[in-house]
């Protein structure tokens, strides 16, 4: 089997009540293909995270999931300010949000390091002024 | 194989096909097939949507007749603790206890006073070591179902203890055979009078592994309108009631919650509310909590759709009868553990009901077919073709339980040129 299914979502910025929604979508779709209820949460958590990460930084962006025979591959491009120092923004707590983004909860400083741990790969490039574009994936069983 | 047993049915007669309850099931179990609902049972949760929201009163629960009773020599009523909420002027819920001795039954244990049983043990339970947190509760059996079928990865958080009622029932017979040991198995009929029918399904399929130790539901509203001839309001009440505030704060969302003395809860009722929060712990968005308590129905179980009063009536109504109520009556100090008996065993085994197919080969060429179908289809919803929306409609189609020629929509085209063809003939 050497196709790949594409689901394309357009997410909204600064939206924060409807960040989250291509995710729990993905959620549906990976259900009906089969995938295990462990992958499909650890796409969930790491695209979410993403999704978010876009909504905060870059007023949105697209993300597109690809199905896989082995893996689910989820790449989220914007069009936002970049990363600076990704090896930084690595650290578990180190954020760039805006106190106004912190005071709903978000911008912990978690968001990259989650992405990490959830997925089996990750990749991040990116360009000061330009954009950032995000892949990773998840391992099928 | 499905063998689960449901509890909401449908009255062919009444139903006209109107779509109105295709598209308030929150499962999308519902489809119109030949101008009548056809519900979908490995998909329905028994939340009751569909009741309370169809205009034609043809969607239906289905529970226990009262004559019940007649099958047993002992009958032990088990009120819910939205029974109490339903009463007018009701100034002492002995009232109800007395009520129910007079239409029928021999005994009564109280299901609140299990819940306080419950309560404390929870908070004993949330200081174990090891579990996963936020600990999600376990009383609502559709909120139970629907993690089962949509949310198995959350089944580690779920509280493994027994909801209220079953530890009652498991108590009540405990206790009637202790007092009444000429009492055989058989002669105990505990029936508990409940407000929803996704209890009346727990009863009938258990959970996992585990047989509940209920004999028969029947309806809160059938039995409000037996109750009410009995209860008088001038009659001396002799006994004094065997739980408190914690116990009858179960009938509403976050009762539960505010039993744990503890501030980092959530508590979200109504099932579109239920679905949000999931879908946000399971993605790992939800602030750090002990507990979470999740109600199908709106207000949580006064909110049930075998109930009489209005829930929201119902809530003010609790929060009069609590004043006079102690904190709690049942305690477990004594006990240094919750009782082996007190968990449930198993989690239901995850059965993936929405996979198109069973090779994912054969379901990612299906899932490409229905986003191709899906850009074809209007995106109106309309129910017509008899699906909830465009999107289950080409899932429909793709799986071959529907017809692509079924949507009026995309039909229309066709339509005119047959009517212009006819036209013209009639013309010539």
């Amino acid at each position: 089997m050497s196709e790949v299914l594409n689901f394309h979502f357009v997410v909204d910025g600064e939206d924060f009540t409807s960040a989250g929604q291509a995710s729990i979508k993905v959620k549906k779709n990976l259900r009906q293909l089969g995938i295990s209820p462990e992958t499909i949460r650890k796409v969930s958590i790491a695209m979410y995270e993403g999704e978010i990460n876009m909504v905060i930084h870059a007023r949105g962006g697209v993300a597109d999931v690809n199905v896989a025979e082995d893996y689910v591959e989820i790449v989220l491009a914007d069009k936002g300010p970049g990363i600076k120092d990704i090896e930084k923004a690595m650290q578990e707590g180190y954020s760039t949000a805006p106190d106004s983004v912190r005071s709903l909860g978000f911008g912990a400083g978690m968001g990259l390091p989650n992405m990490k741990r959830y997925t089996d790969y990750m990749n991040i490039e990116s360009v000061v002024g330009e954009g950032t574009t995000i892949t990773m994936r998840v391992n099928i069983e | 194989m499905n063998t689960y047993e449901h509890s909401v049915f449908l009255d062919r007669e009444k139903c006209n096909g109107c779509t109105t309850c295709l598209r308030h099931c929150p499962t999308e179990a519902i489809r119109i097939r030949d101008n009548h609902a056809v519900i979908n049972e490995q998909r329905c949760i028994d939340c009751g949507e569909c009741i309370r929201i169809c205009p034609n009163k043809a969607k239906k629960a289905v529970y226990s007749r009262f004559d019940v009773l007649d099958k047993f020599k002992w009958c032990i009523a088990l009120p819910a603790p939205a029974l109490y909420a339903q009463f007018d002027n009701l100034d002492e819920v002995e009232r109800v206890r007395n009520g129910l001795l007079k239409i029928g039954f021999q005994d009564v244990f109280e299901v609140a006073a299990a819940a306080e049983l419950v309560s404390a043990y929870t908070r004993m339970y949330l200081k174990t070591e090891g579990i996963k947190k936020p600990v999600i509760s376990s009383a609502c059996p559709v909120v139970m179902r629907l993690i089962s079928l949509r949310y198995p990865s959350l089944k580690d958080n779920i509280l493994q203890m027994l909801p209220p009622v079953e530890i009652a029932a498991m108590l009540a017979r405990k206790s009637a055979k202790e007092q009444h040991p000429e009492l055989s198995d058989e002669d105990i009929g505990i029936i508990f009078i409940s407000p929803c029918p996704g209890k009346v399904s727990y009863v009938k399929n258990g959970f996992g592994d585990y047989e509940s130790k209920v004999d028969a539901v029947i309806s809160i509203s059938d039995v409000y309108f037996r109750l009410i001839n009995e209860m008088k309001p001038d009659e001396t009440v002799e006994t004094t009631p065997n739980f408190g505030k914690i116990g009858i704060g179960w009938a509403k969302s976050g009762g539960e919650c505010s039993a744990l003395l503890n501030e980092d809860y959530l508590a979200a009722d109504g099932i579109e509310n239920v679905n949000r929060i999931l879908d946000q712990i399971e993605n790992g968005n939800i602030p750090k909590l002990e507990f979470i308590e999740l109600n199908a129905c709106t207000g949580g179980c006064v909110g049930g759709v075998m109930t009489v009063q209005n829930p929201f009536i119902a809530k003010a109504r609790l929060q009069s009868l609590r004043k006079y109520l102690p904190v709690s009556q049942n305690s477990v100090s004594d006990s240094p553990y919750i009782p082996e008996d007190y968990f449930f065993g198993s989690f239901p085994k995850y059965t993936p009901i929405s996979r198109l197919s069973e090779s994912r080969a054969e379901s990612m060429r299906m899932m490409a077919d229905i986003q191709k179908l899906r850009e074809m289809l209007p995106g109106i919803d309309c129910g017509s073709c008899g699906a909830p929306n465009c999107r289950a409609f080409a899932e429909d189609v793709v799986r071959k339980t529907a017809n692509k020629n079924d949507c009026i929509i995309m039909m229309r085209p066709e339509i005119k040129k047959y009517l212009e063809a006819k036209e013209e003939e009639n013309d010539g």
